[in-house]
């Protein structure tokens, strides 16, 4: 009996809900990408597919894909393997200073590549902590990809799983299923989506893996992601960029795609369950079990923070805040205080955040409400702007935006590019939690006489708020700290954070890279609070939305 | 009601954002509102130079700042058609042959090329604007007792061994001068070729980054980072930048440059072919070559000026004199190299 | 006045509601009875607009609800689970309806007041929904129905997952609110006594098909059709030819003034005297104690028959009775 009528989505309502969303990938995403192709792919007003021709007959490129293949899946399993007993620790106990906790995770997403390219060359050096040589070797990118995706793992599963009503759990224990039959059987395939939706974000990410794989990876070993951007603009190679870029976005089209016919069969409906089981005694298996991931948190995350912060400490005499309290001055090499960076990192963060929620929210609800190949193929797209190289996207801006508004220099280009990013963090997080709002509930409120617009901000707004807002806390500090996409613009100078730290640390002297340090260790601790305040935002916020 | 005050603290919040972020935008017209100078991200000038030419000229300069000298080439030609700017500066010879090839810049000569020395000066398209040096540098404190290299053959020998870090020439633009400069030394035929020199160095330790940052301030000793390496590929001008924003100033450089086998990177800036104010934009090029400019140049962009006529600050001339036997290499035969060049590289120190 | 004409709902292959008609006047109450399965949540579905026609027009006073979405039809729906907001407070809750309504301010808050008054929630307002128990939650569940005064109310068994004495307790009180207020309602349900206690009109429902719609006396008194006999607890259903005056069923003969001929007949508990001189003997197949009383299920012939009696029988027991020809009612072939 699971027929409705169309009363959540009413006509003007539901096409309002998917054009938003379509209108704004179709021009900033869609657009620039097909011209970039299609110039790449055209010579003399021909089409010509010789550059692919080329790509499949050299070994080099091939094995670039393969390589490129291979450690993006070893990365996502390996953050799966370290991150769910983390995300199980963050749903299912309470500890202090665990809100401290959940935000600080995710302080490693929002690090530019080159800083922690630099704490991760001198932990895994020979004069590091393990005192064997990673450098160049593919544990050194795994590990590091693990630094950089762990919060996403644990944070989006972990939200997920403090919902699970736990008396489903004590009725399948009742049942006679052991501890182990329990997770496998019950928890399991209920988190299963959750799982899928951070795995996904994880494999794109570490896909289109640039920074890391660059500095951390061996001579020769490139990403395909990397292989584009060294034939694009080390080469000047357009023809065979644009061939590379079309292999990585098709490679990322079939994933995409199978991932969400297999997210949308998983799809389960559960009660939101306020979690308020009474605390029950921890048995020494469990405590070891907390104890135990907050200390590979500890050392996994925090040792390369570690580095960075005792980095920007240093100076010629031992150890000062020198380089924090230089940082209102004009700092060599930075056309603007560091604070006009700080300034403009928050400002663009702000704005990205509000267009990925907007956008992200309004496409999660089409994703959700509705089924079938329509809202499959939506939601694939909606991702593939994650899993396209920063290079070919940057230069499609600059190919395909220069009418009827010339968007091509805008500052404007930086927190859509930034939005772009962010948006899939809302939709991953808002859907599995839309999905499982009961239908009932909608039709209560349209019995009330809520039209469907109001159904939506009165009922599944309120009750996704709460994945929203961890979505919005992904967009901020994906926006905070992202570098890629508009590094290959060409804009007026604003600097943000990170462009600031890239540009001292391209300069010599000590003091330029304490400074760079101690802007990195500010962008850290921005990011955590943020986070922070965000979540106790969400908390405040209990009933009357 | 929160909900009506959240929605009006939203909307306040987005408003200011918009009338920020839109307040640096303009209009162009008939007659040039503003020049464009694109250029790299390394692009530095002191405060109030660009605004000096608009105090002469009348014309705002607004400066773009692409990533690095190839991604702006690359900006460059893909919008040759409906370009984004009026003047680009920062192509340098590794590049040159191609920007010429692909035709995005419109002949134009300076009255100011008299006092550039002629070897800078290779096409009328581009107007040279300074120059730096790719060479070796080391840091002074872990050479008291031993001698330091002198020249690139030294760098085989075994008193250096795991001494030396340089950069990966896929990646990074110091990395391919000081392979061209190798190439340049130790010549593409022979007994002894380029090929073998890097087997010899390669025999012998040498690291290798991706970019120049993760040798100069990771790798290298002399580079603040805690590196253990006292040899790194770096610039003939970094032993006077060290010094000069080191705080206290050091009564000595900690580090050298060694001036056998350098690699000359010469920066060029060309007007746009789809300019529409090629005549102003020629003022830009002009004044990017005038005296004041050439004088800003070292201590922001640490390269030297290409105008003879520019005085070298003090700390360039004490602790970084201009290297004076460079490596020679013409632009089209790196253009015609390069590709297989890296390539070669890469299977020599894979 | 709602008006409903051969309402139609096909799934897949079955017709969840087979040409229903159903009407209902204004301050009726109408309980729709049936097994589960039978369609009557698909017809409260379909009244409310949550379920689109295959066939047939809903019309209210005269005016077809085709095209008038479920949020403007003005009708209340109260759901088998409540459907109670996680997210908001029993205020939140019970002043949603009168918000989309565009009810401020004063009159808000006096109407809030008066609904939570109403169901004996005066002080619930900043209570949590997951801090009720079942009981409470119906009736916030009632007051968030009844607060923007629908003009409609439709009820999707509101009270089947509540224990039996809570259950009887509170359908007086709903009655009673219901009388009070002069609603106009669809109760559905598969509890005849529930249906009987709140209905005026009471519509037996089976298989898509509405069967049979008559006061809960008229039912009662002539069921007519075997499925509603069957649905009012008329469990014993035995074959008779009459003739002479008598109804002859086999194992006995009952007096009777049918026309002769073959006839369908059901004993209900109610016609059955036991004594221990009556005329006729069964063996007893279980007892219950039912509070005061002994339910007692007995065969005679082929035939199963229930009683209620004093006293005490165990399995296997004679059991003598006698048959009140009043409370024997013709079921129609």
């Amino acid at each position: 009996m699971d027929r409705h009528s169309s009363l959540t989505t009413s006509r003007r309502w539901g096409i309002a809900l998917v054009a938003v969303p379509l209108a704004f990938l179709a021009y900033f995403f869609i657009y620039p990408l097909a011209t970039v192709l299609v110039t790449g792919f055209t010579s003399n007003g021909n089409i010509d597919l010789e550059p692919l021709r080329t790509v499949f007959g050299r070994d080099a490129l091939l094995n670039v894909a393969w390589f490129t293949l291979w450690q993006a899946v070893a990365s996502t399993l390996l953050t799966l393997l370290l991150a769910l007993p983390a995300a199980n620790v963050m749903a299912r106990y309470e500890f202090p200073g665990k809100r401290l906790v959940r935000a600080a995770i995710v302080v490693p997403f929002v690090l530019p590549t080159v800083v922690v390219g630099s704490a991760f060359l001198a932990l895994l050096g020979p004069q590091g902590p393990l005192g064997i040589d990673l450098r160049q070797t593919i544990w050194a990118i795994l590990v590091a990809h693990v630094f950089f995706n762990y919060s996403i793992v644990v944070r989006t599963v972990g939200a997920y799983w403090e919902r699970i009503d736990p008396s489903l759990l004590e009725a399948a224990q009742l049942l006679g299923a052991s501890r182990s039959q329990v997770f496998r059987r019950v928890t399991l395939p209920i988190l299963r989506p959750a799982i899928a939706s951070a795995a996904s974000l994880v494999f794109l990410f570490t896909f289109t893996s640039f920074g890391i794989i660059l500095i951390l990876g061996g001579i020769g070993q490139a990403t395909i992601e990397v292989e584009i951007w060294r034939q694009a603009t080390g080469l000047i190679n357009f023809e065979v960029a644009a061939a590379l870029a079309f292999l990585q976005i098709s490679g990322i089209s079939v994933v995409l795609f199978l991932y969400s016919r297999y997210q949308e069969r998983r799809a389960v409906q559960f009660r939101h369950q306020p979690s308020q089981s009474a605390p029950r005694a921890i048995t020494r298996g469990q405590q070891i079990h907390v104890v135990g991931n907050l200390a590979v948190m500890a050392v996994l995350l925090g040792a390369p923070i570690f580095v960075l912060i005792e980095r920007s400490l240093r100076s010629a005499s031992g150890y000062s805040f020198d380089a924090y309290t230089g940082l209102g001055d004009q700092i060599s090499g930075l056309a603007a205080p560091a604070t006009t960076a700080i300034w403009n990192s928050a400002r663009f963060a702000v704005v990205a955040t509000l267009i990925a929620v907007t956008i992200g929210l309004a496409a999660a609800t089409v994703i959700a409400y509705r089924r079938g190949w329509l809202s499959r193929t939506f939601d694939a797209l909606l991702m593939l702007p994650l899993g396209t190289s920063a290079v070919t996207l940057g230069f499609g801006f600059l190919l395909a935006l220069d009418a009827p508004v010339d968007l091509r220099t805008s500052i404007w280009i930086i927190p859509i590019a930034h939005a772009m990013v962010a948006i899939p963090f809302v939709v991953r997080t808002a859907v599995p939690v839309l999905r499982s709002v009961r239908h009932r509930l909608r039709e209560a409120a349209a019995m009330l006489g809520a039209p469907p617009e109001r159904v939506w901000r009165e009922v599944d707004l309120p009750l996704v708020t709460r994945a929203a807002l961890i979505g919005a806390g992904f967009a901020f500090a994906v926006s905070l700290g992202e570098f890629g996409a508009t590094s290959f613009l060409a804009l007026p100078s604003n600097p943000t954070l990170p462009t600031a730290i890239f540009r001292l640390l391209g300069r010599p002297g000590t003091e330029s890279f304490t400074s760079a340090m101690a802007l990195s260790t500010i962008l850290m601790i921005g990011t955590a609070t943020t986070v922070l305040l965000i979540e106790r935002f969400r908390r405040d916020t209990p009933g009357d939305f | 009601m929160p909900t009506k005050r959240s929605a009006v603290l939203v909307a306040i919040l987005v408003t200011a954002m918009l009338v920020t972020a839109c307040s640096d935008s303009s209009d162009s017209t008939d007659k040039p509102a503003e020049l464009i100078l694109m250029t790299h991200d390394s692009f530095a000038l002191s405060a109030g130079m660009l605004e000096a030419f608009t105090q002469e000229y009348g014309i705002p300069v607004t400066v773009l700042e692409s990533g690095d000298a190839g991604t702006m080439l690359s900006q460059a030609i893909l919008t040759k058609d409906n370009p984004i700017a009026d003047v680009a500066y920062g192509v340098d010879n590794t590049f040159l042959s191609r920007a010429l090839e692909e035709g995005v810049f419109l002949e134009y000569e300076s009255a100011l090329l008299t006092n550039v020395p002629v070897d800078l000066a290779v096409d009328p398209r581009v107007t040279p604007i300074d120059f730096g040096d790719v060479c070796i540098n080391y840091d002074k404190a872990a050479f008291s007792t031993t001698a330091p290299p002198q020249t690139l053959a030294d760098l085989t020998l075994p008193e250096y061994r795991d001494m030396l870090v340089v950069q990966d020439p896929a990646s990074s633009s110091p990395g391919l001068a000081f392979l061209l400069a190798t190439i340049s030394t130790f010549g593409e035929e022979g007994d002894y070729t380029w090929r073998h020199y890097w087997q010899g160095l390669k025999d012998n330790g040498v690291l290798v980054t991706s970019g120049w940052t993760e040798a100069y301030t990771g790798a290298f000793s002399g580079g603040g980072g805690g590196g253990t390496r006292p040899i790194v590929v770096s610039y003939a001008s970094s032993p006077a930048v060290g010094v000069f924003f080191a705080d206290p100033p050091p009564a000595d450089a900690p580090t050298a440059a060694l001036l056998d086998g350098c690699f000359r990177q010469v920066e060029y800036a060309g007007i746009l072919t789809g300019t529409d104010f090629p005549e102003e934009a020629g003022l830009l090029v002009d004044y990017l070559l005038s005296v004041p400019v050439q004088e800003d140049i070292p201590l922001n962009m640490f390269v030297y000026p290409a105008n003879s006529a520019a005085a070298l600050p003090q700390v360039f001339t004490d602790y970084s004199p201009v290297p004076v036997a460079t490596a020679e290499m013409s632009v089209e035969t790196i253009e015609r190299n390069r590709e297989t060049w890296i390539d070669e590289w890469t299977d020599i120190l894979r | 006045m709602l008006q409903g004409l051969r309402l139609t709902v096909a799934f897949e292959d079955t017709l969840a509601l087979d040409a229903v008609n159903l009407t209902v006047h204004n301050g009726e109450v109408v309980a729709v009875m049936g097994p589960s399965g039978c369609g009557k949540t698909t017809l409260l579905r379909a009244v409310a607009g949550l379920q689109d026609l295959d066939v047939g027009t809903i019309s209210w006073d005269g005016r077809n609800l085709r095209d008038v979405p479920p949020h403007n039809r003005g009708f209340g729906f109260m759901f088998q689970d409540y459907a109670l907001f996680p997210h908001l407070t029993v205020r939140g809750n019970v002043e949603f309806g009168l918000r989309m309504h565009g009810v401020d301010g004063n009159r808000r808050t006096a109407r809030l007041d008066d609904v939570l008054e109403t169901v004996g929630l005066a002080d619930y307002g900043d209570r949590h929904i997951h801090e009720l128990s079942g009981g409470e939650q119906q009736r916030v569940a009632l007051a968030r129905t009844l607060a923007p005064s629908p003009r409609l109310i439709l009820l999707d068994e509101p009270i089947g997952a509540l224990d039996r004495s809570l259950r009887e307790h509170l359908i007086a009180e709903m009655r009673a609110i219901f009388d009070h207020l002069e609603v106009t309602a669809i109760y559905v349900t598969h509890d005849r006594d529930e249906a009987f206690a709140i209905a005026d009109t009471v519509a037996v429902m089976n298989r898509g098909r509405l069967i049979r719609k008559g006061a809960p006396q008229e039912l009662w008194d002539d069921p007519r059709d075997e499925f509603v006999a069957t649905m009012l607890g008329f469990s014993a259903i035995v074959d008779a030819k009459v003739y002479d005056g008598w109804a002859d069923v086999g194992w006995t003969k009952i007096s009777s003034d049918l026309e002769p001929g073959e006839h369908r007949l059901t004993i209900p508990p109610q016609a059955i005297r036991v004594a221990s001189n009556g005329p006729t003997t069964g063996r007893v197949l279980r007892s219950t104690y039912r509070g005061g009383k002994y339910n007692v299920e007995f065969t005679i012939g082929n035939t199963t028959l229930q009683a209620s009696t004093n006293d005490h029988f165990v399995v296997n027991d004679e059991i003598s009775f006698h048959i009140d020809t009043t409370g024997v009612r013709r079921l129609d072939d």
